[in-house]
């Protein structure tokens, strides 16, 4: 009997480096692509290329000194992060800062969070091919930014919070700047969705895309949009409330999808839910202190301490060990950012090269975040 | 006036030259002229797509350099051409530097095929359709010479990628044409124009034919790699594709020819579906050097839709590409040329 083979057509696979300069990368990430065609075998992240040693340079400074480090970790939650360190060494001295101090560093957080969401759907939009998102994302940052400035003096590295208290208090223009923003950015947010949430195309990209399920999120250590988008309660703001949200009433967003789409609506119903918080408190910021007075030389005393606060990127955690000097014996922050990371591999894996670039910037990273 | 124009010029050529020497000059000539288009074009075009973008994203544009930005585009031209061509190691040297040449010789051949006006036309053959169907489609040989040559993966995959995609909207940009072949009975551009003196064919055609322009400006987008099909160039994806490395002039090349490429897909939707140089129901029809005018500002409303296109949508994944062209539009088209037949068998078309 005749038999006819066909000609083998021997297929390979081969490896492909996304970064550490690609626009997808959003700094200086090291993709490791194993790739068959377009179809992703395996994807590696290759870290370092931004490691400052934040955490050695901490034990050699002083705890005003950590903050101002802070800063240069996820460079977009930077408020959030200056308020962790200093929630940190209040608690371990015990210092109760007055109202106030809550107040406006809680009003500023979700600011932060704002901002930082903004940005980041306009990245969102560039990542899937629609650029015009970029522009619109930055017109309402530029606004939360001018209300920084007039504030701190900082649009980005803030440096606002110090153990104790705040640098300086508000300017007296502050809650009319921030009710000017809240009553523009309501007008402005159902553009997002005009633009790109409700675009047949942006959820044919994200829907079904990048499932994580909630076991899985978990095990992972995931926090934030992306632990919320699969369903895991995760909000630190919500399960232990620092600074004055516990004064405020709020829902999380929670999604149980878990693709794509659910860590991307996530992330627009938290800039609602900030804008709630920030309406809550901004109309009665109690009078008092704004600073309280500490030793300009602040020793912990001896032990270990931990604090947790919620980014906009997830779960940041300060772990500081003190010996009783005038800095940390050891200082170790739990960054959202690696551990989002770290399921990269697990939720792209059997997806196109685009759905990688999609995937990613749900995740949300801020390779500063990730390396420190 | 044209006509008295071009008339003047060759009285002039015979009293200068022998016979036989003057078509030479005038081919020529005519070649000098449209090289000028080809580059005004160009360059308008760039700036136009920068102001429009700026328009759609909250900003200004280019608006520094001459009256309105309207240098910029030169500038940034000479500032191409004075930049060092950059070689690369272990490239395909010969495919490497021919492919910028493939891309735009031709959309600058296409160019000379339409209609600007009864007596502004490069050339006017009795295949024009088809001829500038076969030209659209040789513009991705160029693409995937560079995408194969550059000894890239990125370049590599983007050029896969162009492949795949014009391979398959190349049968949507035909068989749209085709619907409106069936209601002008002629492949001939000027023809196709004669016919739309009755109204243009997208009012004749109505339904169906309306059907087809959709169709047609979808893959027509497709066809010229804009988004929502830049696939090829996918800036977040790929970095820049398969013109990754190409650097001064012959990015430049590819650059120009993109915008070209742009300009010919809506001229080929103005002369096929608008009329071409005929005004809105005829009303300055018996000035025909207006014919140009209305052209160009038909031509350049369909721009405007592209790019409107790019700047709003979001791009599609490749097999989603994929998806719509072979079982949506494909399928809508087949039936459409049905449906086209039975009108025009049936005679049910709208004539003014």
């Amino acid at each position: 009997m005749l038999t006819t083979t066909a000609p083998e057509i021997k297929s390979e696979e081969y490896f492909i480096n996304m970064g550490p300069q690609h626009p997808a990368t959003h700094g200086v990430l090291r993709l490791v692509l194993t790739i068959d065609g377009e179809i992703i075998k395996k994807v590696e992240p290759d870290l370092g290329y931004i490691h400052r040693s934040i955490e050695k340079m901490c034990e050699s400074d002083s705890y005003q000194q950590i903050v101002h480090l802070t800063d240069r970790m996820d460079y977009l939650s930077s408020h959030i992060n200056n308020e962790a360190v200093c929630l940190t060494v209040e608690n371990a001295l015990q210092l109760e800062v007055t109202d106030r101090i809550n107040v406006i560093r809680t009003i500023m957080g979700e600011l932060t969070r704002i901002s930082s969401h903004c940005l980041w759907w306009g990245v969102m939009g560039m990542d899937v091919g629609a650029l015009t998102t970029y522009f619109y994302g930055f017109r309402d940052r530029e606004l939360i930014n001018d209300i920084f400035e007039e504030t701190c003096g900082a649009r980005l590295t803030m440096n606002y919070a110090i153990p104790g208290g705040l640098m300086y208090d508000i300017h007296p223009n502050f809650v009319k700047r921030v009710k000017e923003f809240i009553v523009h950015f309501k007008t402005k947010l159902p553009e997002y969705d005009r633009l790109l949430t409700d675009n047949v195309i942006f959820q044919k990209r994200m829907v079904g895309v990048g499932l994580l399920s909630k076991e899985d999120a978990i095990s992972f250590g995931a926090s934030g949009p992306v632990g919320r988008g699969s369903g895991y309660s995760c909000d630190v703001r919500k399960h232990h409330p620092y600074s004055a949200l516990d004064k405020v009433s709020f829902t999380e967003s929670l999604l149980t999808a878990g693709d794509s789409f659910a860590r991307y609506k996530v992330r627009i119903m938290e800039m609602w839910e900030s804008m709630s918080i920030i309406e809550q408190l901004i109309d009665n910021i109690p009078e008092g202190d704004f600073r309280l007075t500490t030793n300009a030389v602040i020793k912990l005393p001896k032990g270990e301490f931990y604090q947790k606060v919620e980014t906009a990127r997830g779960e940041l955690g300060v772990f500081i060990i003190s010996t009783g000097t005038k800095s940390p014996y050891r200082l170790k922050f739990r960054s959202p950012g690696l551990s989002n990371l770290s399921l990269l591999n697990h939720i792209t894996v059997g997806g196109k090269i685009a759905d990688l670039v999609a995937t990613m910037a749900t995740i949300d990273i801020v390779v500063p975040d990730i390396d420190r | 006036m044209f006509l008295e124009i071009t008339q003047q010029i060759h009285q002039w050529l015979l009293s200068l030259l022998p016979e036989t020497a003057v078509p030479y000059v005038e081919m020529v000539l005519i070649a000098v002229v449209y090289l000028a288009l080809f580059a005004v074009l160009g360059l308008f075009l760039v700036l136009l797509e920068r102001r429009v973008a700026a328009w759609f994203q909250l900003r200004i544009g280019p608006n520094r350099v001459g009256f309105q930005g309207v240098l910029q585009t030169i500038a940034d031209a000479l500032k191409l051409v004075s930049k060092e061509l950059v070689g690369i190691k272990k490239a395909d040297k010969f495919l490497y530097n021919l492919a910028p040449y493939f891309v735009i010789i031709t959309s600058l051949t296409a160019l000379g095929l339409f209609p600007f006006s009864p007596y502004f036309q490069g050339f006017d053959i009795n295949i024009g359709i088809f001829l500038l169907i076969a030209l659209s489609s040789i513009g991705v040989i160029g693409i995937l010479m560079a995408g194969w040559s550059s000894n890239n993966k990125y370049s590599l995959i983007g050029a896969m990628r162009s492949g795949v995609q014009t391979i398959s909207y190349e049968l949507s940009i035909g068989l749209s044409l085709l619907t409106m072949v069936l209601l002008t009975g002629s492949l001939q551009l000027s023809e196709i124009v004669e016919v739309q003196k009755n109204g243009w064919l997208i009012l004749q055609g109505h339904i169906p034919a309306f059907i087809a322009f959709v169709i047609f400006i979808i893959a027509g987008t497709a066809e010229t790699n804009r988004t929502p099909f830049d696939m090829v160039e996918a800036e977040s994806e790929l970095g820049a594709g398969f013109h990754t490395e190409y650097s001064g002039m012959k990015f430049a090349y590819f650059f120009l020819a993109e915008f070209i490429n742009m300009f010919i897909i809506c001229a080929i939707a103005t002369t096929v579906f608008f009329g071409a140089w005929l005004s809105p129901f005829g009303i300055t029809d018996s000035i025909v050097w207006l014919g140009p005018f209305w052209f160009m500002a038909k031509t350049f409303v369909l721009i405007f839709l592209m790019m409107w296109f790019r700047w709003t949508f979001p791009r599609l994944r490749v097999d989603q590409l994929l998806t719509l062209e072979w079982k949506y539009l494909l399928p809508i088209n087949l039936v459409n040329i049905v449906l086209m037949a039975v009108l025009v068998w049936q005679n049910l078309i709208i004539q003014f």
